[in-house]
């Protein structure tokens, strides 16, 4: 049933191929095409510019005040391409196998080489829209190691790299709205999509400042409305990050895929109370040159974590650097999914460095020795002090990492070039979402997904500086191909009603559940569910995942979202400005989110990425993969209520690359 | 800690507004300042009261989404942060905080302390890109190379989040600061040549038709900028308003 149109032939050829043979809309009539794109980060703003572009009318949504504010604005280490500047053995066909590999043989391989080729043509577009990335001294790009790989691919703006794309993205849409090609609708949040004849037809839509609800209208609808990490209250997400869109269109017919693919980033600054709101990401470019080590010896953990003993004051001999003894091979590189667990299991070991007892240190005095060293050789210092080389050395440091180091300070009110920086793992990102076929289609026709928002390219697990290839790919070099193959159907529908009965209909049900929330007159807020839906998902459905936990967890959602339909307060009025009011709507849909999101993880009886059912691993503790049983796409059709929901296997072919246990070591 | 919080209230832009004050306990130093304001709202949330509006989004520093005016300066005290990344830390048991929204009549006040930034927005669309459609049949990206100094100085404009403070700290409620760092970036770029005289000039336009005022180089802007957005960004943009405005008579 479920038909992901890859296309025949070799696998170097395929996207070549289909675009070849791909229907195309005439300028003329792309005039009479309206497409709505809901989000505006990398994959949104970059779609919505480039349909804008080829001449179709787009409508373009975002919840924050400017675009700009989408939350790819936060990605900081970098974006990978396959461009071998470095001259280090890098090809498009290495950057599809690691990517395969990083996410344990869990994507498609045709999805994953197209996202391999277009990556070169990405670095090309930012670098003529005026993108700032580092420089080497001859002019010429520079490039740094991410996790999981063996070459040097990464291109970067300082710490800051999401920012810097998404503002070039932004550029290109700002262009188009200046032009009147897109239509820019700001403080605005999609509220459901509208289904007419089996097709999306347009949206629902609420301004956040006045409360009232829009009906849009459109031959196509593309969500790029980013993933759904915030389901567990705590994550790196922004605030605002929700999965109600794309919740939207899986109750009206679009599956969810994998949507228990979780991805627990290792560098993060560790929870420091009750009160913590949000969790900071310290960027994988760190562990290039940082080791992440606890102390060999438990009486040295309970001293640092007494605040008897400092980290510095620990003898070389006495840290374990358990990375690197663990996997010699990857070290400090090792992918996101296998650091978080490794850190987990020497804290549960009772080596944690906090407080808490949760974190690892990750160390920069070695670096800022060779660093120092290096930089003491270039300025032709003889012989040069101690402190001579370490300060050269900070100086280094602070020019590749400074923003990030600020940071760290801000937070955590302690000095990382002096002493170690503490970090435990946080919930980053979700490589689960809509389900979509090759063209990035739903299982709805005319509803199309892009970027963090589908499932699509990185299996059980995200490599480090792929989230913002994925989301540039699908929104500058793929959707605006591919939506012309169902597009070019409807050259002659004409405009959209959005009065019809389905348009009312859908409005009316909208009102409804707003009507509910704002009347309910409960006891509660609504972060006091968030919180505590964050706390199960955290403990039942976050780094390690037993059956057992699982179906209690499920229970526990459950009875939350009946307290929350019954006891959550929501003050002040639909007609105006009220942020608890949007907060409602999408803590409501990620108590339905959270249910699916166990029950596709129960349903996975193996270990793969960053899914880790304890009942399936290796001696060693790594993660034991079901090849046989497993090796599908979990796709879920809603029911009409989470527990019913109904699982639907796309089986993945590797007809390129042999599956085997990945390791690191 | 204790602390006493003025707060503004202004319920939409025809609102007269007013401050109002709130008693909060138990605050830890630790909790960033939103943190706090979570507490205060969740407190008015469970008294039956109608919470602070206030803008937020990612909560570290970087969508430019927060825009509190804390004991009269923009984003509080200390250098080089946001609202968000603001840490109780910074004030003491029994502390007094006022916190007002961005003031600027082209910045109207949604509600409480949000406001409304889209004539920044505007501004970016009257020529703050570069005019370049996707292909990716460009040139490879490293046949326009770029000289490092240049490179490191556009992307150290290019860092502006948009934030508005620069304008809420300014007598005036000037926005060069935010203006300049935007035609600065492109200005340093080979790639910005083309079009250098012709997007100075409309967003120097676009920038004055949306009501900002004058900069009388008190410099304030960048003393609270959270991004350290450098003077030396608007004495380019002075430059090149004049030679493009000189050219083209």
């Amino acid at each position: 049933m479920l038909d992901s149109k890859i296309p025949e032939g070799p696998l170097a050829e395929k996207w070549t191929s289909h675009k070849n043979n791909i229907n195309l809309v005439n300028p003329a009539n792309k005039r009479l095409i309206d497409v709505i794109v809901v989000g505006t980060g990398l994959a949104g703003s970059s779609a919505a510019a480039s349909l804008a572009e080829m001449g179709y009318n787009v409508k373009a949504f975002c919840f924050q005040d400017s675009p700009r504010r989408a939350h790819s604005i936060a990605a900081q280490g970098g974006i990978n391409a396959a461009k071998n500047y470095q001259n280090d053995g890098d090809s498009v066909h290495r950057l599809f196998y690691d990517t395969i590999k990083g996410g344990d043989y869990r994507s498609r391989e045709g999805n994953v080489h197209r996202l391999a080729e277009v990556s070169t043509s990405i670095i090309d577009q930012c670098v003529a829209q005026g993108v700032p990335f580092a420089r080497e001294y001859g002019g010429l790009l520079d490039n740094r190691s991410f996790g999981g790989v063996q070459v040097s691919r990464t291109f970067y703006a300082k710490g800051q790299t999401g920012q810097q794309l998404l503002l070039g993205a932004y550029s290109a849409l700002s262009r188009q709205i200046s032009k009147g090609k897109v239509e820019m609708f700001t403080r605005h949040e999609m509220m459901d999509v509208v289904m007419v004849d089996g097709k999306c037809r347009g949206i629902i839509a609420r301004n956040l400042i006045t409360g009232e609800l829009e009906r849009h209208a459109a031959h196509a609808v593309v969500l790029a409305s980013g993933g759904y990490g915030n389901v567990f209250f705590l994550s790196t997400n922004a605030m605002g990050s929700n999965v109600s869109a794309s919740w939207k269109a899986h109750k009206k017919g679009a599956f969810m895929a994998n949507p228990c693919f979780t991805q627990i980033h290792p560098t993060c600054i560790p929870v420091s109370g009750e009160h913590q709101s949000k969790l900071t990401l310290m960027s994988e470019s760190l562990r290039n040159d940082g080791r992440i080590w606890v102390p060999a010896k438990k009486e040295d953990a309970d001293a640092i974590r007494k605040g008897t003993l400092q980290a510095i004051e620990i003898a070389e001999e006495d840290r374990d650097y358990y990375l690197e003894r663990r996997y010699p091979a990857f070290g400090n590189l090792v992918p996101r999914d296998v650091a978080s667990r490794a850190a987990k299991e020497r804290c549960d070991a009772g080596f944690g460095v906090n407080e808490t007892g949760e974190a690892v240190f990750l160390d920069y005095a070695s670096a800022i020795q060779r660093y120092g060293k290096t930089e003491a050789n270039i300025r032709g210092l003889k012989s040069p002090a101690a402190s001579e080389i370490t300060e050269l050395g900070k100086q280094v440091v602070k020019a590749k990492y400074g923003n990030l180091f600020d940071m760290y300070k801000q937070i955590a009110a302690d000095d990382p070039y002096e002493t170690p920086m503490k970090i435990y793992p946080a919930v980053h990102y979700t490589m689960g979402g809509l389900w979509v076929d090759y063209n990035l289609m739903t299982t709805v026709p005319g509803l199309y997904a892009a970027g963090e928002a589908n499932f699509s390219d990185h299996g059980a697990n995200r490599l480090g500086a792929s989230a913002l290839m994925q989301g540039l790919a699908d929104g500058y070099f793929v959707l605006p191909y591919t939506i012309g193959d169902y597009l070019s159907q409807d050259i002659r529908t004409g405009e959209i009603s959005p009065d019809s009965p389905e348009f009312s209909a859908a409005e009316k049900e909208v009102k409804e559940r707003i009507n509910h929330l704002i009347n309910n007159n409960g006891t509660k807020p609504v972060d006091e569910f968030h919180r505590r839906l964050g706390r199960i998902m955290w403990n039942e459905c976050g780094m390690s995942r037993s059956a057992e936990g699982l179906k209690k967890a499920i229970e526990d959602i459950q009875a939350l979202r009946d307290e929350f339909w019954s006891d959550v307060r929501v003050p002040g009025s639909d007609d105006g400005f009220n942020p608890e009011l949007d907060k409602a709507g999408r803590v409501a849909d990620f108590l339905e989110l959270g249910e699916l999101m166990c029950k596709d993880a129960l349903e996975r009886n193996e270990s793969c990425g960053g899914h880790f059912r304890e009942e399936y691993q290796t001696p060693e503790g790594e993660a034991l993969r079901d090849d046989t049983d497993f090796t599908f796409v979990s796709a879920w059709e809603f029911t009409g209520d989470p527990k019913e929901s109904k699982l639907h296997k796309e089986d993945l072919k590797f007809e390129n690359i042999e599956l085997k246990q990945r390791s690191y070591k | 800690m204790d602390l006493t919080l003025n707060v503004w209230r202004q319920n939409g832009p025809e609102d007269k507004g007013h401050m109002e004050t709130y008693p909060v306990s138990g605050v830890s130093p630790d909790m960033s300042f939103l943190e706090m304001m979570d507490m205060l709202n969740d407190q008015i949330i469970r008294d039956g009261g109608d919470p602070v509006a206030f803008d937020h989004d990612c909560r570290e520093g970087i969508c430019g989404m927060c825009s509190m005016f804390i004991n009269g300066e923009a984003h509080g005290p200390g250098r080089g942060v946001t609202t968000c990344q603001l840490h109780m830390r910074s004030f003491k048991d029994g502390d007094s905080i006022t916190i007002e929204p961005w003031r600027a009549s082209a910045f109207p006040v949604v509600k409480d302390l949000a406001v409304d930034r889209s004539a920044f927005d505007r501004i970016i669309q009257s020529g703050g890109y570069i005019s370049v459609n996707t292909s990716g049949e460009t040139l490879d990206a490293n046949a326009i190379p770029v000289p490092k100094p240049q490179a490191d100085e556009a992307f150290s404009a290019a860092t502006c989040i948009g934030c508005g403070a620069c304008v809420a700290s300014c007598k005036n409620a000037s926005a060069m600061l935010f203006v300049s760092a935007k035609v600065s970036q492109f200005a340093l770029l080979p790639q910005g040549q083309p079009e250098r005289a012709s997007r100075v000039k409309r967003m120097v336009d676009q920038m004055d038709e949306e009501g900002f005022g004058n900069c009388t180089n008190t410099g304030a802007c960048a003393v609270e900028c959270p991004k350290g957005i450098d003077l030396s960004n608007i004495a380019r943009m002075n430059r090149d308003f004049l030679k493009a405005s000189a050219d083209s008579e």
